[in-house]
C-alpha cells in the first residue's frame, strides 16, 4: 500500500464489560475523504479517539505515515481532532483558540498571524479574532473548532460528528464547506456520522460499522446499491429484506427463486435449494400490468403514505410479508387500497445480502 | 428616553418577596456593622464602658508599632496560610473530581466529618500530638531519628499548621466544585493540538478552575486573618495576631473603641486586599463572595 496514509490493525478496545471494538482493520488512503457511519454505540468515536491517541487500544497496532503510533501521546501525532462538542477554549478569544498549536509548534508571530487569518477567511470567519466562544453562533463555534485543527495542517483531520447539534440548513451547507476545504487543502478526513445522507453526500468512501466492526467500506454507491451485510441494508436507505430460495438458474447468472408462493428473480451465483436473504431499495420495487422481467409475484396494497415528495406503498404479500414501494408522490394515480398487484423488479436490484445454506 | 426611565423604574422598585432577606441582613448586618463603626469613634470610660464623646483616639493608636507589627505577622500568617491550603488543597480537590462517582461522595465525606466536631477539641487534639512528649516525639524517639524530642508547640509553625488544618475545607470544597464543573474535552483538544500533560493543565485546566481558587482563597484569608483561639492555644500566647489583639482589647483591657477600631482596620486591609486582587487578576467570579 503505496498511498495509504493511515493502518488500523485488528485494533481491539473493551470498556469493563463492553466490547468497544473488535479487531477493527482500516486502511486510509492518503488526500481521501473517509466516513465512518453507524448507530451510537457502534464503536465508531472509539475508533477515531485511538487514532487521535486519546485512547490506547487493547491490543492491535495503529500505523501513521508508516510509523507504529499506536502507544504515542496524542500531542505527538500528526492527527488533529474536531470535538463533537467542539471543545473550544472558553477563556480564549477566536485567534488565540486558532493559534493554540501554532504557539505549542513554537511558531513566529508574524507567521502566526498571517496563518490564522489565512485559515478564518477560509472557513470564512474573517475579522471574528477577537470574539470569544460564548458571543458566537453554533455555526460559528464549529468553524473555529474546525479553523483550529487545520491550521496545524494534519496529515489527518479527525472529525466526531462535527454538524450533529445544528439545524438541518446549516448541516447541508457545512457539508458542502466541508467537501470543498477538503478538496482545496488536500488532507486526508476521516469523518464520523450517523447521519447516512451525510455520509453519502461527502466521502470518497463509507465505512459502515456495527457493534464494534467494520461491515463494509466502500464508495457510497457501492455502500447504497451493494450491500454487502444486512445490517448495512437496513441502516442505510429503505430496504425490503427477505429470505427466498433458489429454485434454478440460466446461463445468464439470472436467479429464479421462490418467494412469498410466487417467483421472483435475481442476480448472481447460487445453487438451486440455497437459501438467500435478498435486499431490494424500496424504491426499484414496481407494480405495473406489463411483465418485463418474468415475475410472478401479487401482492394486495394495504396502506399509502404520502411524504411530500416520495409516496410510500405497502402491499402485503401472501405469506404475510409486507414490502415497501417508494415512487413519486403524484396525486391522482393511486391505486386503491385492496387492490391486487403484480409486483417486479430489475432483478440486477436484488441484491444478495446473505447466504442461509440450503434449505 | 422613555424606555430607559422605565427600567430604573423596576430596578427600584421592591419585590415583597426579598423584604424579609433585607431585614435579615439589616438585622444582623448592617446594625452591628454601624454598632461597631460608632463604637471605633468613641472614647474608653476610665473603668468600664465607652464616654459618649467623638475621638480618633483609637486610630491614633493602632500607629503604635507594637500593634503595626500584629498587623504585619497576621497578613503574613494569612498569607502563607492560604498558599499552603492552596498548594496541598488543589492537588488533592483535582484528584478527588477525577474519582469514580461513588468514591468522590466518600471522600468528600471522610474530609467534612472531623469539622461536626468541636473546633476547639480538635486544636487541643493537635496539641497532643504535637507537644514534646507527644505523639509525634513519641514516634520519631522510638524510631531513632531523632534523639531529644523537637520543639514542634507553640512556634509560628504550629500555629500556621493549625490554621492550614482547620481551613483546609473551604479551599478544598472551593477547588473541587470547579474542577468537578470542567469539560475534559477542552483538556483533550489541548492535548489533541500538541500540548504535553503538563502544558495542558496550565493552559487550560488551571485557567478555567481559577474561579474555584480565587473563592478558596478568599474563604482561606479573609477568617485567617481574624482567627484568635488557634494563635492561643497553638502559639502558646507567644504568638499575637490581629484576632488576638482584638480579642484582648474587648475582653481583657476593656477598651471596646480600640477593639472597634482594630475591626474596623482589618476589616478595611481585608477588603482592599482582595479588591486589589481582583483588579489586578480581572476577576469577576468573586462578586457573590463581596
Amino acid at each position: 500500500m503505496t498511498n495509504s496514509i493511515l493502518t488500523l490493525n485488528q485494533v481491539s478496545k473493551r470498556f469493563g464489560a463492553v466490547e468497544a471494538l473488535k479487531e477493527l482493520s482500516l486502511d486510509v488512503k492518503q488526500g481521501e475523504f473517509l466516513t465512518l457511519l453507524g448507530p451510537s454505540g457502534c464503536g465508531k468515536t472509539t475508533t477515531l479517539r485511538i487514532i487521535a491517541g486519546l485512547e490506547l487500544p487493547d491490543s492491535g497496532s495503529v500505523t501513521l505515515q508508516g510509523k507504529d503510533v499506536t502507544n504515542w501521546e496524542p500531542n505527538k501525532r500528526n492527527v488533529n481532532t474536531v470535538f463533537q462538542n467542539y471543545a473550544l477554549f472558553p477563556h480564549m478569544d477566536v485567534f488565540h483558540n486558532v493559534a493554540y498549536g501554532l504557539k505549542l509548534k513554537k511558531e513566529k508571530k508574524p507567521v502566526i498571524k498571517q496563518k490564522v487569518e489565512e485559515i478564518l477567511n477560509l472557513v470564512q470567519l474573517p475579522g471574528y479574532e477577537k470574539r470569544m466562544p460564548s458571543q458566537l453562533s453554533g455555526g460559528q463555534r464549529q468553524r473555529v473548532a474546525i479553523a483550529r485543527a487545520l491550521v496545524n495542517n494534519p496529515s489527518v483531520l479527525l472529525l466526531d460528528e462535527p454538524l450533529g447539534a445544528l439545524d438541518l440548513q446549516l448541516r447541508r451547507q457545512m457539508q458542502t464547506e466541508l467537501k470543498r476545504l477538503q478538496q482545496h487543502l488536500g488532507n486526508t478526513f476521516i469523518y464520523i456520522t450517523h447521519d447516512q445522507e451525510e455520509a453519502l453526500n461527502m466521502s470518497d468512501r463509507v465505512g459502515v460499522m456495527n457493534a464494534g466492526a467494520l461491515e463494509q467500506l466502500g464508495t457510497p454507491d457501492d455502500i447504497y446499491e451493494r450491500p454487502a451485510t444486512p445490517f448495512a441494508a437496513r441502516f442505510i436507505g429503505q430496504s425490503n429484506i427477505f429470505d427466498a430460495v433458489v429454485t434454478g438458474k440460466d446461463g445468464g447468472g439470472t436467479l429464479t427463486l421462490s418467494y412469498a408462493g410466487g417467483t421472483i428473480k435475481a442476480k448472481g451465483e447460487a445453487q438451486p435449494g440455497e437459501v438467500l436473504t435478498l435486499s431490494v431499495r424500496t424504491e426499484r420495487v414496481r407494480y405495473e400490468q406489463e411483465d418485463r422481467y418474468g415475475f410472478q409475484l401479487n401482492g394486495i396494497v394495504k396502506s399509502h403514505h404520502y411524504t411530500g415528495g416520495l409516496l410510500r406503498t405497502s402491499l402485503l404479500l401472501s405469506n404475510g410479508d409486507e414490502l415497501t414501494v417508494s415512487g413519486m408522490g403524484g396525486g391522482d394515480n393511486r391505486i386503491p387500497t385492496g387492490a391486487t398487484v403484480s409486483i417486479q423488479w430489475d432483478p440486477a436490484c436484488s441484491i444478495i445480502v446473505e447466504r442461509r445454506g440450503t434449505a | 428616553m422613555k424606555p430607559r426611565a422605565k427600567i430604573h423604574d423596576r430596578r427600584k422598585s421592591l419585590s415583597p418577596a426579598v423584604i424579609p432577606m433585607y431585614l435579615w441582613t439589616i438585622l444582623f448586618v448592617a446594625v452591628p456593622l454601624f454598632y461597631i463603626l460608632g463604637m471605633s469613634f468613641l472614647k474608653k470610660a476610665e473603668t468600664w464602658g465607652v464616654v459618649m464623646e467623638f475621638s480618633l483616639e483609637s486610630y491614633q493608636g493602632i500607629f503604635n508599632p507594637a500593634y503595626l507589627k500584629v498587623f504585619g505577622q497576621s497578613l503574613l500568617i494569612a498569607l502563607l496560610t492560604t498558599l499552603i491550603t492552596l498548594l496541598l488543597g488543589y492537588p488533592f480537590a483535582y484528584f478527588t473530581a477525577r474519582l469514580p462517582k461513588k468514591w468522590r461522595s466518600i471522600v468528600l465525606l471522610l474530609l467534612i466529618v472531623p469539622f461536626w466536631t468541636n473546633s476547639l477539641v480538635r486544636i487541643y487534639g493537635w496539641i497532643i500530638l504535637l507537644q514534646g512528649n507527644g505523639v509525634v516525639n513519641s514516634a520519631l524517639l522510638g524510631a531513632g531519628i531523632i534523639d531529644t524530642p523537637l520543639k514542634l508547640l507553640y512556634n509560628i509553625g504550629s500555629v500556621l499548621t493549625g490554621m492550614v488544618y482547620a481551613l483546609m475545607p473551604f479551599m478544598i470544597l472551593s477547588i473541587y466544585n470547579s474542577v468537578e464543573k470542567m469539560d475534559w474535552s477542552v483538556v483533550e483538544a489541548s492535548r489533541d493540538l500538541g500540548a504535553g500533560k503538563w502544558k495542558a493543565f496550565l493552559t487550560t485546566t488551571l485557567p478555567l478552575t481559577m474561579p474555584g481558587i480565587m473563592a478558596g482563597c478568599v474563604l482561606v484569608f479573609v477568617p485567617s486573618v481574624g482567627l484568635f483561639f488557634i494563635s492561643d492555644l497553638l502559639g502558646g500566647g507567644k504568638i499575637m495576631l490581629l484576632g488576638n489583639l482584638i480579642k484582648n482589647e474587648l475582653l481583657s483591657a476593656h477598651n471596646w473603641p480600640m477593639g472597634a477600631a482594630l475591626s474596623i482596620v482589618m476589616m478595611a486591609v481585608t477588603l482592599l486586599l482582595i479588591y486589589l486582587y481582583k483588579r489586578v487578576s480581572g476577576e469577576k467570579s468573586l462578586e457573590g463572595l463581596l
